[in-house]
């Protein structure tokens, strides 16, 4: 496929904005869904869900900074780039650069490249066979009759992005776990971002957790040296009683741009552990929304950007109550260097039928050269009366009295700096509940000790 | 204990000292020797705590005047690391916690940057722990600390057993204790102190800065000075602590008490 679209096409476009046709040629940059294992009826689903989306999208453009929601987080650098959808296949040589499958999730792996679900690169061999881990082709009844229930279905679904996944989807990773399963064994989907030109993928997720089951799951993002541009959509079910252990890491080159949602969906008593790692990326977004959808279900969001250069990372989060005796414990935490710029907007909403709410959100945020800058909103919308709701922002930088005191231990100034960042961090990539990962993300960070 | 001819490890003359402009330490001179136990007393605000620092370089403390001399070298003019690894150890009044790094991780670290400094071998992780287990038993630490994050929920007592800890690991020449009484039970106390009398020896130096006479009960100091105002204002024996247990500061800090002294 050819750039449809370049910057200096734009210009000549004159009946519409240049956010419209821009996001017009992403659009125009889709393939065909892959139908050859769908059933008819399934197959004609997904195509009226695309088309819908499309039909949408004509009304939509790329969010501008006078958008509210886009109000720190500039685009424009996105409009200079033409992407393409990728066409060829990667040659195993070509991808063995980006063998970060885990080795607790050998066989529990889904891989994807460029959209495209990789079924030699994957393995479900070490999963129990009653769980479903596989993509949208290898569903079985009654799962695939059932998909349309939760695909595309959660609220805010009409958002622009999400809709331009909706509309170019071409396939899906699916992890549906029936009532009363425990899944031991963590899963992996590992989406890569490589080849020659700069690519644009869709990466779509879907994850069901049926009453009283239980999994944990790792959404895993790399990218090659191009600027990619990655548009991720994670839908989470979680059904009554359930858990679902959750970490995103997304570690893509810092040319990459990357918009990611995450959409959680949780009933009655259900329990959500989110750890989010955000690293990568030019320009990063992750939307992350939590409706709790009924009485004393639990939310954990543990989330870290770390950031320098002059990457830009945003994190819209939001959490919305319905129901009485809901609880949720959010730590956000933001590392920014040299010139980089985070954004946190943590959006709590509890409306007056969840009383005995309790809500923390907790936004720690450090910057390490005086050029580093980090946005930080809370906001709270809380009508119940009865509820326990609180918030804290904090911006600082290293403390000297903690460098000092490493020092007069002989550890050098540098070293006791990076020792503070590493454990500044750490309080987050603990909470990845794989080891190998958490020893990757750590090393990546500072090793403690030299 | 008090040698004949001994080695002046620490020399300080007329130091002056100031925090964001304003002048905390007003002419501070002291010289300790090899095998000596100072104990520096006064009430709060006196500048004890900002002379422990200024001694191990805190960055936020504007030397205005005056010298620091250590084993005849310049101290002013080293960096905090420099001053650590040539033998100055400074336990703290509130040590920090460090979540994330083992106290394991920190100690050989902070061990391995001395031996670097004195051109001894650095030790892996297996010979480290090897060393670091027989040091617990001074300070009465069980080996399960090693392994949590830097003080991290350590209560008050263990914080500053770790820093004794860090004080037997690194054998300085000369340690400066920050208030490291203050806040003990009086196990948690004898402990401490047990292992600060253990690690005193006739080639090195201790300076107790602390509030109360408590602490002089279980290590005996060569010499008592009282601080106040920014200056060491009297200097006796380990009797002078308790007459300031009786008496209080008043008599030796008000300026006619002071004259009648003379």
């Amino acid at each position: 496929m050819t750039i449809q679209v370049s910057p200096g096409q734009l210009a000549k476009s004159k009946a519409t904005t240049q956010r419209e046709v821009y996001l017009a040629a992403l659009l125009n940059q889709r393939s065909e869904f892959d139908r050859q294992n769908l059933s008819a009826d399934l197959g004609d689903w997904l195509q009226d869900l695309r088309d819908r989306a499309s039909v949408r999208l004509q009304d939509l453009a790329i969010p501008s900074p006078k958008d509210e929601e886009w109000r720190f987080t500039d685009l424009s650098s996105l409009l200079q780039v033409s992407f393409q959808a990728a066409t060829a296949a990667l040659s195993a040589e070509a991808l063995a650069g980006f063998n970060a499958v885990l080795p607790e999730t050998a066989e529990s792996c889904l891989v994807f490249v460029n959209g495209r679900y990789m079924p030699s690169l994957s393995s479900t061999a070490g999963l129990p066979q009653s769980v479903t881990v596989g993509n949208v082709g290898q569903l079985e009844e009654p799962y695939a009759a059932r998909l349309r229930h939760y695909l595309a279905q959660q609220p805010g679904s009409e958002e622009v992005f999400t809709t331009l996944n909706t509309a170019s989807m071409t396939d899906a990773a699916v992890i549906w776990v029936p009532k009363n399963q425990v899944v031991e064994t963590p899963i992996q989907l590992l989406f890569i971002s490589a080849g020659e030109t700069a690519t644009l993928s869709h990466p779509r997720c879907l994850v069901v957790a049926e009453p009283n089951s239980q999994v944990t799951f790792i959404e895993d993002y790399v990218t090659g040296d191009r600027g990619y541009f990655t548009n991720a959509v994670t839908e989470i079910w979680i059904e009554e009683n359930a858990q679902v252990n959750h970490t995103r890491v997304q570690r893509d080159r810092s040319n990459a741009f990357h918009i990611g949602k995450t959409a959680v969906s949780q009933a009655r008593h259900a329990r959500y552990i989110g750890t989010t790692i955000s690293m990568g990326g030019k320009v990063s977004r992750h939307n992350l929304e939590i409706f709790q959808l009924g009485e004393q279900t639990e939310t954990t969001l543990n989330s870290l950007t770390m950031i320098a250069g002059e990457q830009l990372s945003d994190t819209h989060s939001t959490i919305a109550y319905s129901s009485p005796y809901g609880t949720s414990r959010q730590l956000h935490k933001c590392i920014v260097d040299d010139q980089a710029h985070a954004v946190f907007n943590g959006k709590v909403v509890v409306p007056q039928a969840a009383q005995l709410t309790d809500a923390g959100q907790l936004n720690r945020n450090l910057l390490i050269s005086p050029k580093a800058r980090v946005d930080a909103k809370p906001q709270l919308e809380i009508v119940a009366d009865n509820v326990k709701c609180t918030h804290g922002a904090t911006v600082g930088q290293l403390d000297a009295d903690e460098v000092f005191y490493l020092q007069s231990r002989g550890i050098d100034a540098d070293s006791a700096r990076k020792l503070l960042i590493y454990a500044f961090a750490f309080e987050i990539i603990e909470q990845v509940p794989i080891a190998s990962l958490q020893q990757a993300l750590s090393q990546s960070i500072s090793p403690p000790t030299s | 204990m008090i040698v004949e001819n001994s080695e002046v490890i620490l020399s300080v003359k007329d130091l002056t000292a100031s925090v964001e402009g304003t002048p905390i330490l007003k002419g501070v001179s002291l010289d300790v020797k090899a095998g000596e136990i100072h104990a520096i007393m006064g009430p709060n605000g006196s500048g004890k705590s900002t002379f422990s620092k200024v001694l191990a370089g805190h960055p936020s403390y504007e030397v205005t005047g005056g010298e620091i001399r250590f084993k005849g070298e310049n101290l002013l003019e080293l960096e905090p690391e420099e001053r650590a690894r040539t033998g100055v150890f400074l336990a703290f009044q509130y040590p920090l916690e460090i979540p994330g790094v083992s106290n394991l991780d920190f100690l050989r670290v902070a061990y391995n940057s001395r031996q670097k400094h004195k051109g001894l071998e650095e030790l892996d992780a297996f010979d480290f722990d090897e060393l670091v287990q027989e040091k617990l038993d001074i300070v009465k630490m069980n080996a399960s600390f090693l392994n949590r994050s830097v003080n991290e929920g350590f209560s008050g007592g263990e914080k500053k057993r770790n820093e004794i800890l860090q004080m037997a690991l690194l054998e300085p020449t000369l340690a400066i204790l920050d208030e490291t009484d203050s806040g003990l039970d009086i196990d948690a106390l004898k402990i401490v102190a047990n292992g600060v009398t253990q690690l005193t020896t006739p080639e090195n130096a201790v300076i107790l800065i602390t509030h109360y006479q408590r602490l002089l009960n279980y290590i005996q100091p060569d010499y008592v000075h009282v601080m106040e105002g920014g200056r060491i204002v009297t200097t006796g024996g380990k009797e002078l602590a308790l007459e300031l247990e009786e008496r209080g500061y008043e008599w030796v800090t008000e300026p006619e008490a002071t004259e009648a002294r003379v």
